[in-house]
């Protein structure tokens, strides 16, 4: 948007497939699913505050799964806390996404061998976008993540019939 | 006062539940009868020249020689003297006798202990688990536990 912004002396009209105005709309702003797990929530905290500034992306952090794109699943997935992410999940609303972001999100981390309490990785319950390595990932990491996530949103087409 | 002190007092008042003791160690301790804790607990607290009136924690242990026990580490705030009380149960018949009612602490301290190494303790007024879900298998801090392959169809090992 910044470089069409007062370039021109009158009204324009611009055709563009909706399929790509609806993904831009969408991927310029992924509110995202206000909750951080284990020390990774720092990280995205750190993203969040201003020396990173996660709101560049559209990125706004909602108290409900009702008004969230995105879950940021940030940290250790204990068992326990497995089913409660699931149940999130299945409250947000379609289309969403998930990030999952550091070691033990991904696999287990550092608990794979002996952590009887933590989730091998929380693909077992939920489908992961984009996966961000690292333990914790610093938040350039995550804002990489974000960006990857923005670039599978601009390939999405929905609007589109579904091959046979 | 010193644990040399504590030991003979106690040994005084209570005779055969205290089992064993090594006063020199850095932190001193005394083995007690599992199912005597309760009354040699309350003597601690109670009494004016002992007074021990904080449990600063208590613990579960798997000695992997069959036995399981716990560990009270006892400290006064009033007299500045600290003491260990230890006890061992069997490890396929293990009771202890809590000591909620003596430090208000333990309820929680017995409950985690009960959830890591299935230790019972006769008399507590809520043992249920405190960390794992209430429906999982087996007690995991014990030397000789095996995690189980599922939990509600999530795989639990790597």
């Amino acid at each position: 948007m910044a470089l069409l912004h007062q370039r021109f002396e009158n009204d324009n009209v611009f055709v563009v497939p909706f399929d790509k105005f609806l993904n831009w709309a969408r991927l310029s702003s992924i509110w995202q699913m206000q909750f951080g797990l284990a020390c990774c929530a720092i990280e995205m905290m750190a993203a969040s505050a201003s020396n990173f500034d996660i709101m560049r992306f559209g990125v706004i952090p909602r108290a409900t799964p009702r008004q969230v794109d995105v879950m940021f699943v940030a940290g250790t997935v204990t068992i326990k806390m497995a089913s409660r992410i699931k149940r999130l999940y299945d409250q947000m609303p379609e289309p969403r996404y998930v990030i999952s972001m550091g070691s033990c999100a991904n696999c287990g981390g550092p608990y794979w061998e002996h952590g009887y309490h933590v989730l091998k990785g929380v693909d077992r319950v939920i489908p992961v976008d984009v996966y961000v390595p690292g333990c914790p990932p610093r938040p350039e990491a995550l804002l990489e993540g974000i960006i990857k996530l923005q670039d599978k949103i601009r390939k999405d087409s929905y609007l589109r019939k579904p091959a046979k | 006062m010193t644990a040399q002190d504590i030991h003979d007092k106690l040994k005084a008042a209570f005779g055969d539940a205290v089992q064993e003791a090594k006063l020199d160690a850095m932190q001193p301790w005394i083995r007690i009868a599992p199912n005597r804790t309760a009354e040699v607990c309350a003597w601690l607290h109670d009494q004016p020249e002992m007074k021990l009136d904080y449990l600063m924690c208590l613990s579960g242990m798997d000695y992997n020689n069959g036995k399981l026990g716990v560990v009270y580490h006892l400290s006064s705030i009033e007299h500045k003297h600290k003491i260990v009380l230890k006890t061992e149960c069997p490890k396929d018949d293990p009771h202890v006798l809590t000591v909620s009612g003596v430090w208000g602490t333990a309820n929680w301290h017995e409950r985690e202990a009960y959830d890591m190494y299935g230790i019972i303790f006769d008399g507590h007024p809520d043992l249920r688990r405190l960390l794992m879900p209430d429906d999982w298998d087996g007690h995991p801090l014990r030397k000789d536990y095996k995690v189980q392959e599922f939990y509600h169809g999530m795989k639990v090992p790597y």
